[in-house]
């Protein structure tokens, strides 16, 4: 074969170490990888392909020589000219308990009506309970246009194989493009059991939703602990099913005359043959003091510059002029200086507060996937260098021992001069 | 003759980052592994058998594993299974499971709840999918295990609630940290674990179709990698010579915003 495409090249610096997609990617054996995951290329066996070079997701690679490269066709673009006609329209599977949805089914609509505008489709919601009727009404106020409702008592307590079962029904029945799902407890156990039932892509965790000019969904969602940033596509299977974590996606405002059609269901698996029985449900309490974090309007959070338990009390009158509750870094909640309820971040909570007061906070990537979509962020850290400042609205390099009490009696003041 | 068998999966399955990732037991599958030990504790009959799949320098962990509590270890390992994502992950996984499971009875499968760096929890929900085991996500306690029963009794943790709920076995199980504490390996137990043989299953062994693992057999797929875009806020005076005028500055600032209104008076507009 004559190498008129050139070979390939790695370009330095760029290699991600992304598990050898290269490298799996190559027909003549000519990649092997090098002790830091980089792809080491045998020159006299690249055939030029340029395979290689499409399949890299850090663009790392060129080909050099020749006449430039010429795009091939991957394994995977060659498969997606499958027929997917017959899929339509973004569902959201609405997570409820006790009749009570979850409030990232409704953020979930919202997004899934910009989805389901760039696709010219419809915006279902799937309800599976018992006794759930009511929220119907509920789901087409947040802009579904139609509901499949699913209520049965085999349904009344969250049962994976029950509720797997029901939406791979009304999923083969229907077949929807794309599927959301909340990344909740619930809806992790759900869509991880659906996706492979389906033998579908799943996107855990999706920060950012989009259409593309094939009008393939594209899931972003943080990669590498939240270094960076990875958009996944699901190219060959349909639906293509994401999760998103609670407060990523704003609220949609009510729409003032919903309307839905509402397509009952009466599937419902033998409750005989549910094999996990729900014995007692026990309301959150007695551990934390009942506080959540995630729907506080104002947050004011400390991180390992707080140095002690003790010194979270500056925050504490900080948040008590403000109107707000205290939270942590995970640096602190391991330190024991305050509970696991209060953790901010990837292991913690999603917050999306309209202020989030960052004291002594570094702005490792963790936290930070957790806090930075509030409105305004305010950052107080001695470090100039601290990552927290590169999203901060506002930052202060001080100390916070300093500047904290400062800011609480100036609000204070503020408030006292504006009540006499 | 073992008359249960715990197995512990430890899905190292980084498909972005493998040679990157130190080999360190992931958190999730240090309480996962404690869970099984305490599970050995009341019925020394009990065998714990970890499994991994990932790279060959994932033996490290295995062997961590082998110190703490577990009696054999598996390393699923090979090109073939390089660049998968959750759903093939656990194919492979599951497939590796079946083939442990043809030779000893299977009883859990415990499970971290999510790696550190790929925080998907999919490939639990997965692998018990494939298998048709029920799953029991997110345990933070075990109420009760009855091997001759064969039916385990745990407590979820979700959000807002707990659950106690019950399945016969064989059982799925992930775990959050909630669970318990880990215990540690003693002197002789690593020094022992360091010698112990591991076994590496390639796709020789669990002859999987290609298309249907790694790369090719991964639905999903990066399309892109970015540096999150970041908007330069604004740095106010000088907090360190000065903490006052920077203080004032934040006053304007939040001033400016309406974020200080007192929450007080949040009704009573120009009053």
């Amino acid at each position: 074969m004559t190498k008129n495409r050139g070979v390939a090249r790695l370009l330095p610096g760029k290699c991600i170490g992304c598990g050898e997609r290269c490298l799996q990617s190559c027909p003549a054996n000519a990649i092997v990888m090098d002790a830091a995951g980089a792809p080491v290329i045998a020159q006299e066996k690249c055939v030029g392909c340029a395979r290689c070079v499409q399949a890299c997701p850090a663009q790392a690679l060129e080909m050099e020589g020749g006449a430039g490269a010429v795009p091939v066709k991957t394994a995977a673009e060659s498969v997606c000219s499958g027929d997917f006609s017959a899929w339509h329209d973004v569902w959201v599977v609405v997570e409820q308990f006790e009749g009570v949805a979850a409030r990232v089914s409704w953020e979930l609509l919202g997004v899934g009506r910009e989805l389901a505008d760039k696709r010219h489709a419809g915006l279902g919601a799937v309800i599976i309970g018992h006794r759930v009727e009511h929220l119907a009404a509920e789901a087409a106020r947040y802009g579904a246009q139609i509901v499949y409702l699913l209520d049965a008592p085999v349904y009344a307590h969250y049962r994976t194989a029950s509720h797997c079962a029901a939406v791979c029904h009304l999923v083969e029945k229907h077949r929807p493009e794309i599927v959301l799902l909340g990344a909740t407890g619930q809806g992790r156990d759900l869509a991880g059991a659906v996706a492979t039932r389906l033998a579908t892509g799943l996107t855990a965790d999706c920060t950012g939703l989009d259409i593309d000019e094939r009008g393939f969904l594209l899931q972003t969602r943080p990669a590498f602990g939240g270094n960076i940033m990875a958009t996944i596509l699901c190219e060959r299977f349909r639906p293509q099913m994401a999760t998103v974590r609670p407060k990523v996606m704003p609220l949609p405002e009510p729409l003032e005359r919903p309307s839905a059609r509402v397509v009952r269901d009466d599937f419902a698996p033998d409750e005989a043959l549910v094999a996990v029985k729900v014995l007692e449900v026990l309301r959150a309490q007695g551990e934390g003091d009942g506080v959540d974090i995630a729907a506080a309007d104002v947050i004011v959070a400390g991180g390992r510059g707080l140095r002690s338990g003790e010194n979270f009390a500056l925050l504490r009158e900080l948040a008590d002029v403000l109107g707000g509750v205290v939270a942590a870094s995970r640096c602190a909640v391991d330190a024991g200086w305050i509970g696991h309820d209060r953790q901010v971040g990837q292991t913690g909570k999603n917050v999306r507060p309209k202020l989030y007061v960052a004291c002594g906070i570094s702005g490792a990537i963790q936290h930070k996937v957790g806090m930075a979509s509030s409105e305004v962020i305010v950052a107080i850290n001695s470090d100039p260098e601290a990552p927290i400042f590169q999203i901060a609205t506002y930052g202060i390099v001080g100390d916070l021992f300093r500047i904290v009490p400062l800011l609480t009696q100036n609000i204070r003041a503020l408030r006292g001069g504006a009540s006499s | 003759v073992p008359d249960t068998t715990e197995i512990k999966i430890d899905p190292v399955k980084n498909t972005l980052i493998r040679d990157g990732v130190p080999s360190i037991l992931n958190p999730f599958d240090g309480y996962a592994l404690e869970a099984a030990a305490r599970i050995k504790d009341e019925d020394p009959s009990t065998r714990i058998i970890v499994l991994t799949m990932g790279p060959p320098q994932a033996e490290k962990v295995l062997r961590e594993c082998l110190s703490i509590a577990a009696d054999a270890a598996y390393l699923v390992s090979g090109r073939t299974f390089g660049g998968s994502d959750t759903l093939a992950t656990s194919r492979v996984l599951a497939a590796a499971i079946a083939r442990l499971a043809e030779k000893e009875e299977l009883a859990v499968v415990f499970c971290g709840k999510q790696t550190i760096d790929g925080d998907t929890a999919q490939v639990g929900p997965g692998i018990a999918t494939h298998l048709g085991l029920q799953q029991l996500t997110l345990v933070d306690r075990i109420e009760s295990f009855d091997a001759q029963g064969r039916r385990i009794r745990v407590r979820r943790r979700l959000e807002d609630r707990q659950e106690i709920v019950e399945a016969p076995l064989p059982v799925l199980i992930t775990v959050v940290r909630e669970l318990n504490r880990p215990r540690y390996p003693t002197v002789p137990a690593r020094l022992a674990a360091a010698k112990a043989k591991l076994e590496i299953w390639d796709n020789q062994v669990l002859c999987l179709d290609t298309a249907q693992v790694g790369f090719k057999g991964s639905p999903t797929a990066v399309r892109r990698i970015f540096s999150p875009e970041q908007k330069p806020g604004e740095i106010l005076g000088d907090g360190l010579r000065d903490p006052e005028a920077a203080v004032d500055l934040l006053m304007r600032r939040l001033r400016e915003r309406e974020l200080l209104q007192s929450p007080f008076d949040g009704s009573g507009g120009q009053s």
